[in-house]
């Protein structure tokens, strides 16, 4: 792609080389449906990294949109609200009294908490955000969780594409938001003392809804998955070195911040993409943060034994339909479930893997020959779990300056120094989500690599 | 198919559950059904779906891959019985010696190794894995077609025991199993895998020039004589054109050797395949290729016996050069993991190969002793290449603080 410049700063193109696309049929028509009502809503404590909850409310209470129902107990400033005004229905624990959600039944009042949106200082609007619950949209790197107010960071991200599996276009879905676009940047711009950075797709036309935005640094990135995640960028533009903070956000989070500082109120409303092979019309919804999934698929699925993910198929949670939309998701992605036994010679190892079932990086299946075909893959394994014996595959799907075999690891045998060097501190979960995808001995890659760095963060507090 | 699954997952299992009659041997009956079936595993954790690929099919590909180095060995042992004993027979008769001499090698180490494997299994309760099937095809090929088979069979059960098992198995060993199974008969027996035992038949029938040494042996004797000895010319006129040795039928493998590493066309194949699947690594191989050619060139270059003095690309069509680089060198597992690293390790696999091939005659397959020395030496390749990267990372930290 050529330099391209947008606005009075320099722009950058960075190709992402190292990756993989993996093409799924499901894709979302560019067209935006309102959503059914959804007849509950929930907010996750399990979707914030780290956090434990400290509930502020009980069932049976009346909340405004954007009023607080639980703070961090590590720092009782964060506070994480409700999208929609009604009752807290219910909160649910799971074992050891765990709170895994806070249920709320929306009431037609559409009544919101309104907040003093001060945009004269930083603590003002820190001030602001936290009240709000809009702070836990804001997120950093290393560690990849909830921003410590109390940092001034580096420089803040902000990813404007998605290049997961089905990922929804992004510049579609922020059309006609500019205006708060803008917003939310100007708030972003205040609490960071270095550059806010527009990270863009190189494609054209795909900066279009973020012109809007003043002073920033636009980057452009090409390339396959995972050239949207926010910790390839970051590294290509500016490696994150131990003490580095560097924040991020996502183009969604950025609106709502910029809604509280126009309106002084809290409006979570998402644009989410409903996709997967499973869904009969794949398309765009709106709805809101919390939602329960039924009220999007609803009537839209397939009949049978489905997997349904509030996110998308590398990093997304399995929520089922009676599950809720997650905090920071806009992807909504349904799958056939793989757990039938698969016959060796016509669907399993020694097939001739000419299925959509059946997609393979290695050339050891013929997915090479047809590099444009849509799979319809399904949740099953396709193996079992071995000790590492292949080497090499991960290197081609990892972007990073990193050797991934050797970090994996040392996070396995927990060793801080080790991982450390190694160049934790750059990563996330996420970022191996393709080493975990094309790994023969299927090991759950991102499941230790999220244990490795919430080892780190405890030995670092 | 679900006629199968019912009966193999309905009727046989039950038998083998916690509980039943046949608990213990539950290894075994889990092999069978993941062979038959890949299991109904699905996602539990990260990412929801996954790549085609699994251990077994990875594995597949290798012994696809060495399936012509297996053929062509059939054949060529019994190609050069009935020539060395000065009969003509047809191709089939041919093949039917060959198999009649190899196939039982085959055997013997599938028996052997997957015995021990089933034993650890049902030991330590955990799943048959399919590292050996591949090191159960490379063993017999890497044997001398005469070998006994309680040889094999006892060099399999300490490779695999020694080599693998005690380290915790598949993708936990050190040291390349096939290349562990074939030192430990080197070192153990010395003299049932060298000298005249390359030939496959009784030595009393054989005609003149047909003694059973190999190559290797035949420009072993060469060794400290000096160059142009006119004595040796009993020796290096072998390998003139038109000869027993020459490029042309070394290359080809129609020469005595261990049965799969003669040829190096059947090699080629084998690499071929390993390539284009990415399965085997083409910076081991590439490399592999030029640490042996640069050896060989700098022997060629500073000869002081006939040895030394062989042309580089022959010297390289010899002996198991072509099978070790393209086969064992390339095991993921004993290999430098790293892509520079991979580089480093091929390249000395190679060059070591070639130099103690020629400088110690006393074991003239250097390629085996060349592979295992720079197995043990790959965690400390990867750990300089690992250390580059972490620099890199140190200095930008340092250029940050500064």
């Amino acid at each position: 792609m050529p330099r391209k410049t947008a606005g009075p700063m320099k722009s950058n193109t960075f190709k992402i080389k190292k990756g993989l696309d993996i093409k799924l049929m499901g894709e979302a028509d560019k067209v935006v449906a309102e959503s059914n009502h959804s007849s509950v809503f929930a907010i996750k404590p399990t979707d914030f990294v780290g956090v434990i909850p400290k509930m502020m409310v009980k069932a049976g209470e009346e909340v405004k949109a954007g009023q607080a129902l639980f703070y961090s107990k590590t720092d009782e400033r964060v506070k994480f609200s409700s999208p929609v005004s009604g009752e807290i229905a219910e909160i649910v624990r799971g074992e050891k009294r765990k709170i895994l959600e806070v249920r709320i039944i929306p009431d037609a009042s559409n009544s919101f908490a309104n907040f003093n949106a001060d945009t004269n200082s930083v603590d003002g609007i820190k001030k602001a955000l936290l009240e709000s619950g809009c702070w836990p949209f804001i997120r950093q790197r290393p560690y990849g969780v909830i921003a410590n107010p109390d940092h001034t960071p580096k420089s803040i991200h902000v990813s404007c594409f998605d290049s997961n599996p089905l990922g929804p276009d992004v510049n579609f879905v922020m059309r006609g938001q500019e205006e708060a676009f803008k917003k939310g940047i100007e708030i972003l711009k205040k609490m960071t003392s270095g550059a806010v950075h527009l990270n863009m797709s190189a494609e054209p036309g795909a900066e279009k809804s973020f012109e809007s935005a003043e002073g920033v640094q636009n980057n452009y990135f090409s390339g396959p998955h995972p050239a949207s995640n926010i910790g390839v960028q970051i590294n290509k533009i500016e490696p994150i070195n131990k003490g580095d903070i560097i924040w991020y956000c996502y183009p969604q989070e950025v609106v709502t911040i910029g809604k509280l500082f126009s309106s002084g109120q809290v409006d979570m409303t998402r644009i989410v993409a409903l996709t997967g092979s499973r869904v009969k019309n794949p398309k765009y919804f709106k709805t809101t943060v919390g939602a329960q999934i039924k009220a999007l698929t609803d009537a839209n699925i397939e009949e049978g034994d489905n997997r349904v993910i509030s996110g998308n198929v590398l990093t997304g949670q399995n929520t089922g339909t009676d599950g809720f939309l997650g905090f920071y998701d806009s992807q909504i992605t349904v799958l056939p479930e793989g757990n039938q036994h698969k016959f060796f010679l016509t669907d399993g190892w020694l097939s001739p893997g000419l299925s959509k079932k059946r997609f393979s990086m290695s050339k050891a299946y013929p997915s090479w020959l047809f590099p444009n075909k849509k799979y319809d893959l399904d949740t099953n394994i396709n193996g079992e779990e071995r000790a590492f014996v292949v080497t090499g595959q991960m290197e081609k799907v990892f972007p990073f300056d990193i050797y991934p075999m050797h970090l994996i690891k040392s996070i396995m045998y927990n060793d801080i120094d080790e991982m450390e060097k190694l160049g934790i501190y750059e990563v996330d979960a996420e970022d191996f989500a393709l080493c975990e995808v094309v790994c023969t001995s299927k090991i759950n890659i991102q499941e230790i690599v999220r244990n490795g760095l919430e080892n780190l963060r405890a030995e670092m507090a | 198919m679900k006629f199968l699954e019912n009966l193999v997952l309905k009727k046989i299992r039950p038998n083998f559950e916690a509980g039943a009659k046949l608990e213990k041997l539950y290894p075994m009956y889990d092999a069978l059904e993941t062979f038959m079936f890949t299991p109904n595993h699905t996602t539990v954790n990260g990412s929801h779906i996954r790549d085609g690929i699994d251990l077994k099919r990875t594995m597949m590909m290798v012994i696809l891959a060495l399936v012509p180095c297996l053929l062509f060995g059939i054949w060529n042992v019994g190609d050069l019985h009935y020539n060395a004993i000065d009969e003509t027979v047809d191709f089939w008769d041919k093949v039917i010696y060959g198999s009649w001499k190899v196939l039982p090698i085959v055997l013997v180490s599938y028996a052997a190794g997957l015995g021990v494997e089933f034993i650890f299994c049902i030991i330590k309760k955990h799943a048959i894995q399919e590292g050996f099937l591949v090191s159960g095809m490379l063993i017999p090929l890497c044997m001398p077609p005469d070998i006994s088979l309680w040889m094999v069979a006892l060099a399999t059960i300490f490779a695999v025991l020694i080599g693998k098992e005690v380290f915790g198995g598949t993708g936990m060993n050190i040291l390349n199993i096939a290349l562990t199974a074939r030192a430990f008969i080197f070192f153990a027996y010395p003299k049932d895998i060298s000298g005249f035992v390359w030939l496959s038949g009784e030595k009393e029938q054989f005609v003149d020039g047909y003694s059973g040494a190999s190559a290797m042996g035949e420009l072993a004797n060469t060794v400290g004589q000096g160059l142009n000895n006119p004595e040796m010319t009993q020796y290096t006129k072998l390998f003139q054109d038109g000869q027993m040795y020459d490029l042309y039928h070394s290359f080809m493998g129609f020469i005595p050797g261990s049965i799969g590493e003669t040829s190096v066309v059947a090699c080629l194949i084998g690499a071929a395949i390993l390539l284009f699947t990415g399965i085997g690594s083409w910076r081991i191989m590439l490399s592999f290729f030029f640490g042996g050619l640069a050896m060989a060139g700098i022997f060629n270059a500073f000869a002081a016996n006939e040895f030394m003095a062989l042309e580089p690309f022959h010297q390289l069509a010899l002996g198991g050069f072509a099978f070790g680089g393209i086969f064992m060198a390339t095991d993921p597992v004993t290999a430098a993991q790293t892509n520079t690293g991979k580089i480093i390790y091929g390249f000395l696999c190679g060059f070591f190969g070639i130099m103690i091939r020629v400088f110690n005659p006393a074991y003239p397959e250097g390629i085996m002793l060349a592979i295992l020395f720079m197995n043990v030496m790959a965690p400390t390749i990867d750990h300089y290449v690992v250390q580059s990267n972490v620099k890199r990372r140190m200095k930008r930290l340092k250029v940050k603080t500064a």
